[in-house]
């Protein structure tokens, strides 16, 4: 949508050939095996698969917290070697929230801690990013006091504020009940609808890869491989016969081996 | 065949759709009983516990009618007053707790310090380990000895044991605090671009200070504990004695009566310490972030 050609400009986020392994006390695993993707500014980038694909994995490595045995990945042309505030992740644990500092505080901390911005800077963003996600009334309360769709609030806010590259979210709906994570989905596609930030999202959910995603890559599982590459629907065709044919088409293709 | 799956054995049961009403539901918050709102008091609770023990003590001090061996609550409550309007007991008091705060200080720093390096690195790790297997169950007064040849008599040796018994038990806590820290914290703080000290100091400290109070709280009770019994044994010469060293004095002129004052102030600050310091801390941090119930 907001790119007609992404072929046109160049990609944000590349991600070439990666294999990844982690060691366990008696193996080395391959988590995922050579995988190719390319994103592009404002895309809604989906990782879907069945676990054990590797798709969080990926993400951490996208994150720089694994580094890959094999392949590259670059941020706008750079080599991601280390965590660092262009790739801010959105965890599924609820704890991903510092409990010693209030909500304000906890995005405040984050774009000071990082050295992007002044303190008094630092408020002013925050408060703007915490009444986007609808918390300004609890801008004063530690997390303890929230309730999980309001802690990953919270946490979309601090990611959004530090206004990254791209922001990693990594299954941040998994742990919350259903109707709560239907509210978040949507609220997610409004605020992308203000600022068009690039957002990878991981899920294992085919529903949620394709109400979210404006492209959508499957994994394998065992290890994870790319299995394909799709354009999701817009949003107005959700609910219509085009969904269900399309997840219909990604069941078959995961499930069909 | 989904026909086949809803068809009922019974008849068809009309649908029930309802409208809820606010009333007639009464008062949906209601305030708690003034019994149980004084009930939920802590040091209320706590001052009603100590009473009843200061009444047990004087129904048998009364009993058995022998100040010399067991003085009543009521005679011990008269010497602490008489020895702290003659200036005795705060004086040494005061000297206890200056040899206290000197050790202290000395033990949890180097804790932090060890802690740091076992963080550090993973031989740093088998250092701590190593050395807090070693030393930790090593009693303060076994080294009392040792810390004789080596300081001498005096206010040296007193710290050197009181360093030993706050150093083992703070470090271990605060390095066990340190490796439970949840591994998501860890990465929001590396997603942030924080290393090292940086880590440590905005990270892993808060995330860890349940343990790391239950390390000091812990180090002050082995401190004190091990500063009176030190002061018994070797305040005779180090000139002006602590608390400890009143104990002994008075316990050699047979005055039981001072001997319990003694022993009732070390309890007094052990309290205070406990019940007002350490809690205060506790529930404008750990309480208030949601650590701790």
């Amino acid at each position: 949508m907001a790119e007609a050609s992404p072929g046109v400009t160049s990609p944000l986020l590349r991600v070439q050939g990666v294999t990844l392994q982690y060691k366990t006390t008696d193996y080395v695993v391959t988590a995922t095996h050579r995988v190719d993707f390319d994103v592009y500014p404002s895309d809604r980038y989906v990782l879907l698969g069945p676990s054990g694909c590797g798709k969080s994995t990926l993400l951490k490595a996208i994150g720089g917290y694994l580094t890959p045995s094999e392949g590259s990945i670059s941020l706008k042309g750079r080599p991601v070697r280390a965590p660092g505030p262009d790739r801010m992740m959105v965890f599924q644990e609820f704890d991903q929230l510092l409990p010693w500092k209030t909500v304000q505080e906890n995005v405040t901390f984050a774009l000071t801690a990082s050295g992007k911005l002044g303190a008094a800077e630092a408020r002013d963003r925050a408060g703007y990013y915490i009444e986007k996600v609808g918390l300004q009334k609890f801008a004063g309360n530690y997390p303890h006091m929230l309730s999980g769709g309001m802690k990953q609030r919270v946490a979309i806010a601090r990611g959004m504020a530090m206004e990254p590259d791209v922001l990693l979210m990594d299954e941040p709906y998994a742990a919350l009940d259903a109707l709560t994570r239907r509210r978040m989905q949507e609220e997610l596609l409004t605020l992308w609808d203000d600022t068009r930030f690039t957002v990878l999202f991981v899920t294992h959910s085919i529903e949620e890869a394709i109400r979210i995603g404006t492209r959508i890559l499957l994994l394998s599982p065992h290890p994870g491989q790319v299995k394909a590459e799709l354009n999701s629907i817009p949003p107005e065709a959700l609910g219509t016969a085009a969904q269900a044919e399309l997840e219909t088409r990604i069941n078959d293709m995961l499930f069909t081996h | 065949m989904t026909t086949m799956l809803n068809a009922s054995p019974t008849a068809a049961r009309p649908e029930i759709i309802r409208e809820p009403t606010r009333a007639g539901t009464g008062a949906i918050q209601t305030p708690i009983s003034a019994w149980e709102s004084v009930y939920r008091i802590g040091f209320l609770r706590k001052g009603f516990i100590l009473l009843v023990l200061a009444l047990i003590w004087e129904v048998y001090g009364r009993w058995l009618d022998n100040p010399l061996l067991f003085p009543a609550f009521s005679e011990t409550a008269g010497a602490l007053v008489a020895n702290i309007l003659n200036g005795v007991i705060p004086e040494r008091a005061a000297i206890s707790l200056r040899t206290l705060a000197i050790g202290y200080t000395i033990g949890v720093s180097l804790a932090a310090l060890l802690t740091i390096v076992a963080i550090g690195s993973r031989i740093g790790t088998d250092l701590l380990e190593t050395l807090t297997a070693m030393f930790n169950p090593l009693p303060a007064i076994a080294l009392l000895p040792l810390a004789l040849i080596w300081f001498g008599l005096g206010t040296g040796s007193v710290v050197f044991v009181l360093v030993h018994s706050v150093l083992w038990a703070t470090a271990l806590n605060t390095h066990a605090g340190f490796r439970s820290v949840s591994n998501t914290l860890r990465m929001v703080g590396m997603n942030y671009g924080l290393r090292n000290f940086g880590l440590v100091w905005h990270i892993l400290v808060p995330a860890a200070f349940p343990s790391i109070l239950t390390g000091l709280k812990v180090g002050w009770a082995f401190a004190w504990r091990t500063l009176i019994a030190a002061e018994l044994v070797f305040g005779v010469s180090s000139g002006s004695g602590g608390l400890g060293w009143f104990i002994f004095e008075n316990r050699n002129q047979l005055e039981t009566a001072n001997v319990f004052a003694g022993l009732f102030f070390v309890i007094l600050i052990g309290l205070f310490v406990e019940n007002v310091i350490f809690a205060t801390v506790e529930k404008r941090t750990i309480r208030r972030w949601g650590m701790q119930h």
